[in-house]
């Protein structure tokens, strides 16, 4: 027997879940819709064999080669995962076990501020101070590197507050028992606490490496934004959220829909990414 | 052990009997009626929004380096006229021209000053678009010929010294394909969008202006008005001269600056609905130089 409110309430949940679901059917019905022009007039081939991005000559005289963005992207998003991860891990670490109770608080309070701060802030700050700085040692200083730590600096927040929740989600017993066997702090975090939520925290990793294919603004303003396969760390690229973001302002027929082809690209790798994390996901099922 | 805190997993539930009894999920009617209203909201709003039908209407298509402007303007004429209305479509220059010799628009937006074999049409100036060649302002070098610069923006000339500074390599730093300065830039040198090697491609001028404030190797190019501004509130930025002109609004605004465009309106020979003839008239009068300044243009002498 179910109460007149319980019926209402599911009814609710009901259309808030299709309302979010046909959200994303709906992006990508509209993406597909606008990207079909260049997909069906340039072929599956030309995106990656083409010599180059000028994508203003139709057709005939235009050149659409994504590859080199799609790299730059992938590089971005990996080395700023690389740096953050570790980083943020021990800063959740930091937060939770090793900080004075007083301390962990206003620790967790400058992470979560940071967390909040505006993309374009961070992306200002990189193009004034951090590339400059770069710059002084390998001109032009605009460069996959500046692009990597700034996304460095805004995923970090992101995976380490997941990271820590999924540290407090770890039952409680787990760490009184390994006090009780005497083991040492690192042991028990090294043995019992980081196995126990790896799941949480892989998952918090692939939230932040979405984040960072995702990211625009900032790393539009220091990357360079060169389309050009990157050979070091100094060279400039251009992102796939870059490119859309530079040229759709300006952009007709069929530059349009190419541009439209490489936020497909960009659903499908964020689309892959969630599909790692669930692959990766053990069973743990919610009724 | 004092590290672990926090009990704040949650608390298990013992009599973990489900809410409900278990049963894959469908999407049911709720989810395709939501759909369906979400998909039939896009294609009212797709469509031409219908509109009264004893307001006037006017239109305007073209070049898209006008159409931002154009359309502030309108937006301004619309709220003194409430029951006009003017649409703003930008597709290139080249079909405002067609649109308004076919007559499917009332007036088209031509980002240049209309050729010899363009007399059927009638060209009415609301603002003049001029970009500036930027430096460094640590960088001593008085001026660049076209050569020089032609030769700098497609990597013939990779340092300084090859041209006369200290030596350093040169940052070059271009626009994003499609921005009206760059199509103004390659066709007054004589270039193509390929042949340029840039080291760094930028969005708008502003950006341009910051990469070159923190690089004192870097050249670019970027709207004159931007620049002056930049320049004019102390920024580490100096403007090149061209062909012996200095880049000056002035300049820009009598014609004598090479690297500079009117932005225009055109009509038909033939003649303009009144609302046309009003809209044109409010277009080139003095009340939009602010509209003007914000985008970066000049306006024109009057």
């Amino acid at each position: 027997m179910r109460a007149a409110e319980d019926r209402l309430l599911l009814g609710c949940l009901r259309l808030a879940g299709a309302a979010a679901g046909s959200i994303v059917l709906l992006i990508v019905a509209y993406l597909l819709a606008e990207a079909l022009p260049a997909l069906q007039a340039l072929g599956p081939l030309r995106w990656i064999r083409d010599a180059s991005w000028h994508p203003a000559g139709g057709a005939g005289a235009g050149r659409f080669n994504l590859s080199p963005m799609l790299i730059g992207t992938a590089a971005a998003a990996t080395g700023a995962v690389l740096l953050a991860t570790p980083l943020s891990i021990a800063s959740a670490l930091f937060c939770r076990f090793y900080a004075p109770r007083r301390l962990g608080g206003g620790y967790r309070r400058l992470v979560q501020l940071l967390a909040g701060l505006p993309s374009v802030v961070f992306g200002f700050w990189g193009l004034v101070v951090l590339t400059p700085l770069i710059g002084r040692w390998q001109p032009p200083g605009q460069s996959l590197l500046a692009g990597i730590l700034i996304l460095t600096l805004m995923i970090l927040p992101t995976i380490s507050l997941l990271a820590e929740s999924a540290l407090a989600a770890v039952p409680r017993a787990y760490g009184q028992a390994a006090a009780a066997m005497g083991l040492t702090r690192w042991a028990t975090i090294r043995q019992v606490m980081l196995p126990a939520a790896i799941t949480g925290l892989s998952s918090a990793i692939l939230l932040g490496a979405a984040r960072a294919i995702g990211e625009t603004m900032a790393v539009l303003m220091v990357t360079g934004n060169v389309v050009r396969t990157p050979a070091s760390l100094l060279d400039p690229v251009r992102t796939l959220t870059a490119n859309i973001a530079l040229e759709l302002g300006y952009a007709l027929e069929l530059h349009r829909s190419a541009l439209f082809v490489s936020g497909l690209l960009l659903m499908g790798m964020v689309a892959l990414l969630v599909g790692i994390s669930e692959a990766l996901r053990p069973e743990e099922r919610h009724g | 052990m004092p590290g672990f805190r926090r009990p704040s997993h949650p608390v298990q539930a013992r009599t973990s009997r489900p809410l409900r009894p278990q049963r894959k999920f469908r999407p049911g009617p709720w989810a395709l009626a939501l759909v369906g209203l979400l998909l039939a909201g896009c294609q009212s709003a797709g469509g031409a929004g219908g509109g009264g039908a004893a307001s006037q209407r006017l239109t305007v298509t073209g070049s898209s380096t006008v159409a931002p402007l154009a359309a502030e303007i309108a937006k301004r004429f619309e709220t003194s006229q409430p029951d006009a209305r003017v649409d703003v479509q930008s597709g290139g220059s080249s079909k405002g021209l067609a649109d308004v010799r076919r007559g499917s628009a009332d007036l088209g937006m031509v980002s240049r000053a209309l050729g010899p074999e363009e007399d059927d049409l009638q060209a009415t100036t609301i603002a003049l678009d001029g970009i500036a060649l930027i430096v460094h302002s640590d960088n001593p070098l008085p001026a660049l010929s076209e050569d020089q610069i032609r030769g700098i923006f497609t990597g013939a000339i990779t340092d300084w010294r090859q041209v006369g500074g200290p030596p350093a390599p040169i940052t070059v730093i271009n626009k994003a394909d499609g921005r009206s300065t760059l199509e103004l830039f390659l066709d007054h040198f004589q270039l193509s969008s390929a042949d340029i090697q840039a080291d760094v491609v930028i969005g708008d001028n502003q950006q341009g202006i910051r990469s070159v404030v923190g690089n004192p190797a870097a050249i670019s190019y970027v709207s004159i008005g931007s620049a002056l501004q930049e320049a004019g509130r102390g920024g580490a930025i100096r403007l090149l001269p061209l062909g012996g002109i200095a880049p000056t609004l002035a300049n820009v605004a009598n014609g004598s600056f090479p690297l500079s465009r009117p932005l225009i309106l055109v009509r038909p020979a033939r003649g303009l609905t009144p609302l046309g003839q009003e809209f044109l008239a409010f277009a080139a009068s003095a009340t939009n130089d602010d509209l003007i300044r914000r985008e970066s243009f000049v306006a024109p002498p009057r």
